[in-house]
């Protein structure tokens, strides 16, 4: 461990002397049903070394053929960032040894990618709202490697390992490869610029069903490329790639922590080594990696294997118009709907609602009862249960069903909460619980006005008040009714009757 | 040396007659693996063409052809007749090593196609045979387990890399062989052994299977001792193969009727182009009288023959010493001792690095490791342009000669390779010496085009064999005229073992 001799720069101070730089090259494992070049499974979580053939195990003599499916995927992926696609590509091979590769060549693209030229618009979190268009080098298409297991070291890595297994399910699934061009004049803002890259395009792939994209089950990996450059220096700092960075939080911690870290090493005169990083999630920090000072040569020739892709225009262009609107575009018009500010539009983009209001509302509730129940009640039922919004365990049709129960005075907002209990605990739709549970506001008007009536007699001073004009003094007389219906009643209907009754309405 | 043993009548045969018998129920499927592999017993110890006799798997493939035969089942053409395989292709649970230490007593999981459509088509698989390591070599004397000795005299190569397959033919041990051409290691050792050897286009026949030495090249062929019987096979392997990316979805050229045809010996109306580049020029005296021998016999069967010119044919062998190798060092990075084959110095000190190179050194013979090496070198960064680059555009040079030539003349003929089996160690010292064996063959490598290599007499007692050329998916062409010049120059008969 080198001990620092400076004392740690702080991220604004590094901007006023530095110009930071980032890139970051994604990797999305696509969900197709089969592997990239081979028909073996692609489901997580299976038993080591069960899901391979020849092929995948690169076994002598197998070969490779591409899926269709995973092509187009990632054209779509490419059409959605707005790139080129080429008419006529191939797969290169990138040659190196590895444990984990079982050929010892990766079949990927090289100065060929099936995508090039695109951009993706970024609304960087914050209180100047900005957008950032972040440039798209390439996307293309490649088998992802197994998966090696060190055991016996402290680490889990491979030094200080005395045993290694490795499981090849994972290999030759396919994954694509999505590079932004680099990405400058962020200033302090570099961090959460990269941040909110990782989501929108997270977001873009989920929106197309062409993968789950789960950072913490590996299905959407990030490098981060970071550089400094002394302002006005005119030319790009010697950049570092920070790998292992597992979650959007990572994602800003290991830009900021990168760029720290290199100020340092710029102010005390010494230079920045290009390198890979290991990012550590529990320190929020890196050690160094490969030395990539000394450039590894891949080797990289068109794979003889497999004939060159020539994507139909025609098919492409089918792609194109089958492109769901884009995730952005789609919030914007959402919030327009819903009349939300941006920051009312942020809390639903923060607690993950976005689909969920959006469906309850499709199923007639208004926008504001939908998100009320999403991200007030719902939202603190996930919370308490350490799931996801979406697997609370009741969807926007249950949502939508209590609400319209509440409007039609069939349900007191208590009672929601009450049939709400029923839902989560898996007792059926809102209907089924309020019949299960004879939970059924007291509506007949008969009986509310008799207690109405008794309420009034029970309290003639505060009736008096009400008849003068002082209508807050009703919440009394609400009070007393509802006590004597056991808070079956619908608390707004009761105010009503009290007040038409006192000639306060 | 053992006790000369007689050829019983059985392997003198044809294939196309083996399986006559069989279907008629003359002779059973059983007896007829029973005498090959009786008389791969008697001679293989002198000729070593295989490296794996599969006796139990070749008796139970024969008993069950028997037993469809009685069920009344239909039986393929070629139903009951035994082949052997070279030991490059993939069978499963039989040992598979590509000549090579790295991959002794691997049993692959899985039948290449070539292998199933054989199987499926209840062809009777002897056994695997001896081949140059990874299939590079002209002369099998780089197999790691010895070399394979010439039928005709056994100081001499039965020609490389698929020496072992041709040899078995002319030793009467096998009256089919498979092997697989990269840039002529069907062809040649099927002149110098006096046997057929085809190398259908490129695609028309499944690599699935077939271990990769260079992948844009390798092509899965038939060998046999007539062109009739080469034919056969061709039809029982060929055809589209959804496993294999480069397979040519198109119907497989009827190169069974084209050989029928050439059999009446009429050319009439068939145009051959002589290819200036590959006749002449580093040939042996001998080599080029046959040849031109087989050329009058040609004419006189009605063929017009013309001369052509592919100015870029010269440049064949060079790019072919870039391409195969570079195609090499990346298919060959799989032998690395971690999931099959040979592993060494795994002792529990060593790191894995060290273990795979100690793996490869052990396990790879000198020309491999040569080939490795230019490959890895031509395919570097700041190298690649001036050398694999370079050697693709020579490709495409070479792809137009001959569609050039393809205009002027049906079928290009030259000999197959300049100088009949050599003696062993003639030519291991120089490298550029062995390579030259392939010189008029490697241009149909390089372009995909199909070629047949066809016996065309005798040089100082030796084969020769004249090489015909089609164009891509006109395979038939060249068996018509291969099968023309067999029935006025039928192959002699290689001396008794
Ligand atoms: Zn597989």
């Amino acid at each position: 461990m080198v001990v620092r001799a400076t004392v740690e720069p702080d991220l604004e101070d590094v901007v006023r002397r530095y110009e930071p730089m980032i890139g970051l090259e994604v990797h999305v494992e696509l969900g197709t049903r089969t592997k990239m070049f081979c028909g073996c499974p692609t489901g997580f979580g299976a038993e080591p070394n069960t899901q391979v053939c020849p092929v995948c195990l690169g076994l002598p003599g197998s070969l490779p053929v591409a899926n269709r499916a995973a092509i187009e995927a990632t054209i779509r992926i490419g059409l959605a960032l707005n790139c080129q696609v080429a008419s006529w590509c191939r797969f290169a091979r990138k040659n190196y040894f590895y444990p984990d590769m079982p050929k010892n060549y990766q079949i990927s693209q090289y100065d060929e990618p099936l995508c090039t030229g695109g951009w993706l618009d970024v609304d960087v979190a914050g209180e100047t709202g900005d957008t950032v268009r972040v440039g798209i080098e390439r996307v293309h298409l490649e088998e992802d490697t197994g998966k090696t297991l060190h055991l016996g070291g402290a680490t889990g890595r491979i030094h200080g390992a005395t045993e290694s297994l490795v499981d090849y399910n994972r290999a030759g699934i396919p994954l694509v490869e999505v590079v932004t061009r680099p990405v400058a004049g962020t200033g302090a803002r570099a961090p959460a610029t990269a941040r909110a890259y990782v989501a929108a395009l997270r977001d873009l792939v989920r929106s197309l069903g062409v993968s789950d994209v789960r950072m913490e089950q590996g299905s959407l990996r990030c490098d981060v490329n970071t550089s400094l450059a002394p302002v006005g220096a005119g030319e790009w700092g010697t950049r570092t790639e920070t790998k292992n960075v597992n979650s959007l939080r990572s994602v800003e911690r290991a830009v900021r922590s990168e760029l720290i870290r290199q100020a340092a090493v710029l102010d005390r005169g010494e230079r920045v080594v290009l390198e890979t990083r290991h990012f550590h999630e529990e320190a929020g920090d890196s050690t160094p990696g490969r030395s990539k000072e000394t450039a590894t040569d891949y080797r990289y020739f068109p794979e003889p294997d497999l004939v060159p892709l020539a994507p139909d225009p025609a098919w492409v262009a089918q792609l194109r118009a089958g492109l769901p609107e884009p995730p952005r575009e789609h919030r914007r018009r959402l919030q327009a709907a819903w009349g939300l500010s941006d920051v009312d539009m942020q809390a639903v983009l923060n607690a993950g609602a976005v689909g969920l209001v959006e469906a309850t509302v499709a199923a007639g509730t208004t926008p504001e009862a939908a998100r009320k129940w999403w991200l007030g009640e719902l939202s603190r039922r996930a919370n308490e249960a350490g799931v996801d919004l979406a697997e609370v365990g009741a969807g926007p049709a249950d949502v939508a069903a209590l609400q319209q129960m509440v409007d039609q005075g069939t349900l007191s907002d208590k009672l929601a909460r009450t049939v709400l209990d029923g839902v989560l605990a898996g007792e059926g739709s809102p209907a089924e619980v309020v019949a299960a549970r004879d939970l059924a506001v007291v509506s007949d008007s008969g009986t509310l006005i008799a207690a109405v009536e008794q309420a009034i007699a029970a309290h003639p001073e505060v009736a008096a008040k009400v008849r003068d004009g002082k209508v807050a003094a009703a919440g009394v007389l609400v009070g007393a009714v509802m006590k004597a219906t056991g808070g079956q009643a619908d608390a707004r209907a009761v105010r009503e009757l009290v007040l038409s009754r006192l000639g306060a309405a | 040396m053992a006790e000369r043993a007689e050829p019983t009548e059985l392997t003198r045969m044809t294939a196309t007659g083996i399986a006559g018998l069989v279907a008629a129920g003359e002779v059973s499927a059983v007896e007829v693996a029973r005498a090959h592999l009786d008389r791969i017993a008697a001679t293989d110890q002198r000729v070593h063409a295989f490296l794996q006799v599969d006796t139990e798997g070749a008796t139970a493939a024969a008993a069950a052809v028997d037993a469809a035969r009685a069920a009344g089942a239909p039986l393929s053409p070629l139903a009951g007749v035994p082949v052997a395989v070279k030991d490059v292709f993939a069978t499963r649970g039989l040992p598979t090593t590509c000549g090579s230490k790295i991959l002794e007593g691997w049993r692959p999981p899985y039948d290449a196609t070539t292998v199933a459509r054989l199987r499926a088509a209840g062809l009777v698989v002897l056994g695997k045979t001896n081949m140059d390591e990874f299939a590079m070599g002209s002369s099998t004397e780089y197999s790691a387990y010895g070399p394979t000795r010439n039928p005709w005299d056994l100081a001499r190569i039965p020609g490389g890399s698929g020496g072992g397959s041709s040899a078995s033919l002319a030793a009467f041990q096998a009256p089919l062989a498979i092997g697989s051409d990269t840039g002529g290691s069907i062809r040649q050792p099927g002149a110098v052994t006096g046997t057929v050897g085809v190398k259908p286009t490129y695609g028309g026949t499944s690599r699935y299977g077939l271990v990769a030495f260079s992948s844009s090249l390798d092509t899965p062929g038939p060998c046999a001792r007539t062109v009739a019987d080469a034919a056969a096979l061709h039809a029982v392997i060929a055809g589209h193969d959804p496993g294999d990316s480069t397979s040519i979805p198109q119907p497989v050229p009827d190169v069974v009727a084209a050989a029928a045809r050439g059999a009446t010996g009429d050319l009439a109306g068939v145009r051959l182009g002589l290819v200036r580049e590959l006749a002449g020029e580093g040939a042996e005296p001998g080599v080029m009288a046959a040849f031109r021998e087989a050329v009058d016999a040609l004419t006189k069967l009605g063929a017009e023959v013309v001369e052509v010119s592919c100015p870029h044919f010269g440049y064949a062998l060079p790019a072919y010493y870039l391409i195969a190798p570079s195609e090499c060092s990346s298919n060959l990075a799989r032998f690395d001792g971690v999931r099959y084959g040979l592993r060494t110095g795994d002792d529990g000190t060593r790191a894995l690095e060290e273990v795979m190179s100690l793996t490869r050194e052990a396990g790879f013979g000198p020309e491999v490791k040569r080939r490795i090496m230019l490959g890895t070198y031509a395919l570097s960064s700041g190298y690649y342009d001036a050398y694999y680059g370079q050697a693709q555009k020579v490709r495409t040079l070479i792809a137009r000669d001959f569609t050039a030539a393809f205009a002027q003349a049906d079928a290009l003929i030259s000999p197959t390779t300049p100088f009949v089996a050599f003696r062993f160690g003639e030519r291991t010292a120089d490298p550029y010496q062995m390579y030259l064996a392939d010189l008029y063959t490697i241009p149909a490598n390089l372009a995909g085009t199909p070629a047949i290599s066809v016996p065309c007499g005798l040089s100082g007692g030796m084969p020769v064999g004249l090489q015909v050329m089609a164009p891509a998916m006109a395979d038939d062409r060249m068996y018509r005229v291969a099968a023309a010049l067999e029935s006025v120059l039928p192959a002699p008969a290689p001396p008794q073992l």
